[in-house]
Order: structure tokens, then C-alpha cells, then sequence
């Protein structure tokens, strides 16, 4: 921050004495670096941390600072770790898909059929969840499909049920879609009403069918928007521990619930961090994978 | 056009669809906290408060609340003045490697909580302040900045530059001008980001389960109550957290609304 320099220097002004661009300089270096500096501290470092950490080891039960590549060969030729990346990639891929196809018509509706007013009362209402403990959403979510809860209470009459998702692979996506589905209604909402209504007016005058429409003008001009909504739906489902641990009764284990056990129980840290590593290295390149996709294919188009 | 109807109530009923599905966890923690039953189903057997009665009588709970409201508040201070900095830098400067500094800043939501937590745990082990609230507000705060940020600087979008330049011509010295012109105009922005980091910080539960150790906060208890038996002290716990994070949304939610109408006043 030191080359902080104001780029509004003042045009036609007296000279700028040394004494004035020494203030100037203190003044950009109060605001710009006790940011920098705590996110230097407390964010970049703790991560350098957690990857210098892999290359560890633990010697009778102390951490030793070492340059072994042992956790990278243990966890890389776990049979369990394979296992457990494959599964949560594929349930964090399956709940983007879910969610961002269950969320496209109500965000449809909201974008395009309901009164600003509602529109707008409905937009606030999405972003409540995000203030409410996710774990107590996941309890109540946890009731209402236990084996006595309402879902099967309200099945039994019509015949139906009893149905048990709990501690299985569905109950942990029910979990995902709780935690990920008010964000993707309202990013997909934000990005259905960027759509130019000109331009879906235009189809409809030209005969364009109103699904033809839907997938030939609103979904491709509204592509990154609706992918953005897919990729955070993955990144959060991707990281998280509640559901897979409280609906999916952790079998089999996803990675963030392997990071867990293997700090609180396990202890082995080193391990751990590589998994973390992993995880991060997976993340970054799932995000520049779809922005690729959703900013890319512009540039193809003439 | 029949069809056309029919469309219309399809979309609406799938709209609904939608939203059940998201706010019936919601409004069953709020509504079964208030049941007389144990185990909470259908039929309703009677309003009742001995679940908020047991939760207040519950030593361990007070403790996370006390605990909650103390790093809940020393974050939002915390976060909003360094979130308040960075939008300020962001929007006066530009200089090399200004987008490596946003990046640093905004971040850290994006990293898994988990990962955050593990983080924070193994580093913070180190420099003695895991199993602390100090160690706990610290995670808090990288995890809240960025909000606070996005706040503040959406909030700078609409003060025309020319005012502080304007200002600093008329030998108003920057320490003046950021003091009487755009604190004052980001006034809404950074209270709403003191109330919606508060709320940040008293929902999260990851980074404080993982460096919390003795000192568990509020989010940390649950999580622990979770993993014993079905109790409806946790829907009554549920809905006292929803209440205290809804307040803080809501007067941010205020305070913002009141701050994009006065902005579009001056330009009619």
C-alpha cells in the first residue's frame, strides 16, 4: 500500500508539498492497510498455514514441523478418501442441478409475473433463511421426514409411505437443497430481471413459442447469472458438514465430515489440511470452470 | 385462453411449492417451540413455555448467549471499520495490485466454513488464541469484512467523486473531508453493516465449533444439542436466535431502504 498514490491528484492546484503527500500518504495508508493487514493475518496466513501444515507430521501424538509428502501419499491412496471426493463432488454436483432446476420457475415467476411489490416483499423474505441457525432448520427438517414426523403423518392417509430418507444419501441432498435453494431462487431471480423485456417481447412478436422463448432468448441472455446461481449452490453444498452429518447420518462420510473427525477425534491435523487443501485446489478450479463457461461462450457468438 | 391460465396457476403453485419447502423448517421451529408436547407433531397439544422456561434455566445456554452477544458485537464493530476501509480504498485509489487487495478482502466467504474453521483452529493453536473469544471474533471478522464492504461501497456508488475533490480544492484536508462529508453519507450503510455483521457473526457456528474450545457460543451449543436426543428446547433456542438476527436484518433492511430513497431525492 505504500505506492498507494491518489489518482485525483488535484489538476490545477498549488504545488504539492512534501508535507502535503506525506499526509496524503498517511491518510491512504489508515484506510487501506488495517484491512489489508488483518486479512493478511487472520485469512491468507491461516491458509498458507493449513498447506504447510500437509507436508507435517505427527510424532507420538505432538505435531512436528517436517517436508514429508507421507499425508499426501496416505490420503491420495486412501481407499475411504476416494471414496468419500467422489461421493460429495457428485451430491454437491446433483444439488446444483436440483436446485437450479427446481428454483427456475419460481424465479421465473418472480422476475416476470408477479407485481413489483410482491416481487420485492418476496426478494426480502429469500434472504431470511440466510439469518436463521442452519442447524435448526436442519433439526426441523430432520422431524418432519423422521419415521413418525409429518410428511410420513400426512402420506398415510392417501396411501402412501412410509418413506425414509433419513441417514441416506437422498436425506443429505433434502439437507443440501434447505442450505443452497433460497440463494439460487434469488441469484436466478436477480438474473431472470436483467433479461431486456424487449427482447422477450420481440420473440413473442416474431411467434417464438413462450417454452421456445424461455430456452432460446431468457435462458441464454440470463446464462451467467443462472450459472453463477449453479456454482454457488455447489460451493456451498460441496463444504458442507450439517446435513450430510445430521440427515445423511454421515454413511458414507463426505469430506468436510472426514475434516471434522479426523481434527476432533482423530487428530491428525496434518491429514486434515491436506483434505482442506484438496478441497480448496477442487473449489477454484470447479469456479473458473463455469465462469469460463458462462463468460466464454459470449465471445463465440458474432 | 385456458392454457394460458393454466400456465399461470402451475407457475404460482410451483412458486409456493418452493417457498414451503424452504420456510416450513422455519416456521415449525417457531411454531413447536410453543408446544406443550415433547415430541413435536400433529395434533397441537397446547401453548406452552416451559421450553423457553428450561432454556433460560440452562446454565450452559446463558453462557453461549452471553458469550454470542459479546463476539457478535465486538465483530460488527470490528468488521464494519475495516469493511468501511476497504470500500473507501476501493473507491478512491487505484494503484498496482488494487485487485489482489479487493480479492484479499472479499474472499474469505467464498472458502468453505469448515475449511475456515480448520484454518483458524491449526493457526491460531499457535499464537495462543484458540479456545478463546477473542480467537473466535477474529474468524468471525475475516468472515464478516467483506459484507460490510459490499455495503459501504454499494452505498459509495452514488457520492459523486467531484464532492470530495471539491472539497479537498477548497483546502478541506482529507482527514475533514472523509469526517464531515463521507462518513456522514455512508452513515445508513455502516450502520446497517454494524447490525447485519452482528447477525453474521451470532449465526455462525463452523469456525466458532472448531475454535471456540470451552467457550462455546450460542450456535455451538445447538450443534452440540443436535447431536442428542429429539428436544424441543432446540426449536425454542431456533426461534430466540431468529428473533435477535431478524431485528438486526430488519433494521439494516430500514436503514438501507431509508438510504437508496434519500439518494434518489437530490437527482429530481
Amino acid at each position: 500500500m505504500s505506492d498507494a498514490q491518489s489518482t485525483q491528484t488535484l489538476p490545477s492546484a498549488s504545488p504539492v508539498t512534501s508535507s502535503a503527500r506525506a499526509t496524503r500518504l498517511r491518510f491512504a495508508a489508515f484506510w487501506g492497510l488495517p484491512p489489508l493487514v488483518w486479512q493478511l493475518a487472520f485469512f491468507v496466513v491461516p491458509l498458507g498455514f493449513l498447506v504447510a501444515m500437509t507436508f507435517w507430521s505427527v510424532k507420538s501424538f505432538r505435531l512436528t514441523p517436517d517436508a514429508t509428502l507421507a499425508n499426501w501419499t496416505f490420503i491420495l491412496n486412501a481407499g475411504f478418501f476416494r471414496n468419500a471426493y467422489i461421493y460429495t463432488f457428485w451430491l454437491a454436483g446433483l444439488t446444483a442441478l436440483l436446485a437450479s432446476l427446481i428454483a427456475f420457475p419460481a424465479a421465473y415467476t418472480l422476475a416476470f409475473r408477479l407485481q413489483p411489490a410482491t416481487r420485492r416483499f418476496l426478494i426480502f423474505m429469500l434472504v431470511v433463511p440466510f439469518f436463521t441457525s442452519y442447524p435448526v432448520r436442519i433439526y426441523s427438517t430432520q422431524i418432519f421426514f423422521s419415521p413418525q414426523g409429518i410428511i410420513n403423518a400426512a402420506l398415510h392417509p392417501l396411501g402412501l409411505g412410509p418413506i425414509s430418507v433419513l441417514n441416506s444419501p437422498t436425506g443429505t441432498v433434502i439437507g443440501y437443497l434447505v442450505l443452497t435453494l433460497p440463494l439460487v431462487v434469488l441469484l436466478q431471480t436477480f438474473a431472470l430481471m436483467n433479461v431486456p423485456k424487449t427482447l422477450i417481447e420481440a420473440a413473442h412478436n416474431l411467434g417464438c413459442g413462450r417454452l421456445r422463448t424461455i430456452l432460446t432468448v431468457i435462458v441464454p441472455s440470463a446464462r451467467i447469472g443462472l450459472v453463477v446461481a449453479a456454482t454457488f449452490a455447489f460451493v456451498l453444498a460441496f463444504g458442507d458438514y450439517v446435513a450430510p452429518l445430521y440427515l445423511g447420518g454421515s454413511k458414507p462420510p463426505t469430506l468436510s465430515i472426514l475434516i471434522a473427525d479426523q481434527v476432533k477425534s482423530g487428530n491428525h491435523w496434518p491429514r486434515a489440511s491436506v483434505v482442506a487443501v484438496i478441497m480448496i485446489l477442487t473449489l477454484v478450479a470447479v469456479m473458473s470452470t463455469m465462469l469460463a463457461l458462462a463468460y466464454g461462450r459470449r465471445g463465440a457468438k458474432p | 385462453m385456458n392454457a394460458a391460465l393454466l400456465r399461470r396457476a402451475a407457475l404460482l403453485v410451483w412458486t409456493l411449492l418452493v417457498f414451503t419447502f424452504i420456510f416450513a423448517p422455519i416456521v415449525s421451529t417457531i411454531v413447536f417451540s410453543f408446544n406443550a408436547d415433547r415430541f413435536p407433531s400433529l395434533p397441537w397439544c397446547g401453548f406452552s413455555l416451559q421450553w423457553y422456561e428450561a432454556v433460560f434455566a440452562d446454565a450452559s445456554v446463558q453462557r453461549g448467549l452471553v458469550n454470542s452477544l459479546i463476539v457478535a458485537a465486538a465483530t460488527s464493530v470490528i468488521a464494519t471499520f475495516l469493511g468501511f476501509a476497504a470500500a473507501y480504498v476501493d473507491y478512491r485509489y487505484r494503484f498496482f495490485g488494487k485487485a489482489a487487495y479487493t480479492a484479499i478482502v472479499a474472499l474469505p466467504p467464498t472458502v468453505p466454513v469448515v475449511i475456515l474453521g480448520v484454518a483458524m483452529l491449526t493457526f491460531e493453536g499457535r499464537i495462543g488464541l484458540s479456545g478463546t473469544l477473542t480467537g473466535v471474533t477474529v474468524g468471525h471478522v475475516v468472515l464478516a469484512a467483506p459484507f460490510a464492504m459490499a455495503l459501504v461501497r454499494m452505498r459509495l456508488a452514488d457520492l459523486d467523486p467531484d464532492i470530495e475533490r471539491a472539497a479537498w480544492n477548497l483546502g478541506a484536508t482529507p482527514w475533514s473531508t472523509i469526517v464531515g462529508v463521507v462518513i456522514p453519507f455512508c452513515l445508513p450503510a455502516i450502520l446497517a453493516s454494524i447490525f447485519l455483521t452482528a447477525a453474521v457473526s451470532f449465526d455462525e457456528f463452523m469456525i466458532a465449533w472448531f475454535v471456540s474450545g470451552v467457550n462455546e457460543t450460542l450456535p455451538v451449543r445447538v450443534l452440540a444439542m443436535l447431536q442428542g436426543q429429539v428436544s424441543p428446547r432446540i426449536n425454542a433456542i431456533g426461534a430466540l436466535v431468529f428473533a435477535v438476527s431478524m431485528t438486526l436484518v430488519v433494521a439494516a433492511q430500514i436503514l438501507l431502504g431509508r438510504n437508496s430513497r434519500r439518494s434518489k431525492e437530490p437527482q429530481q
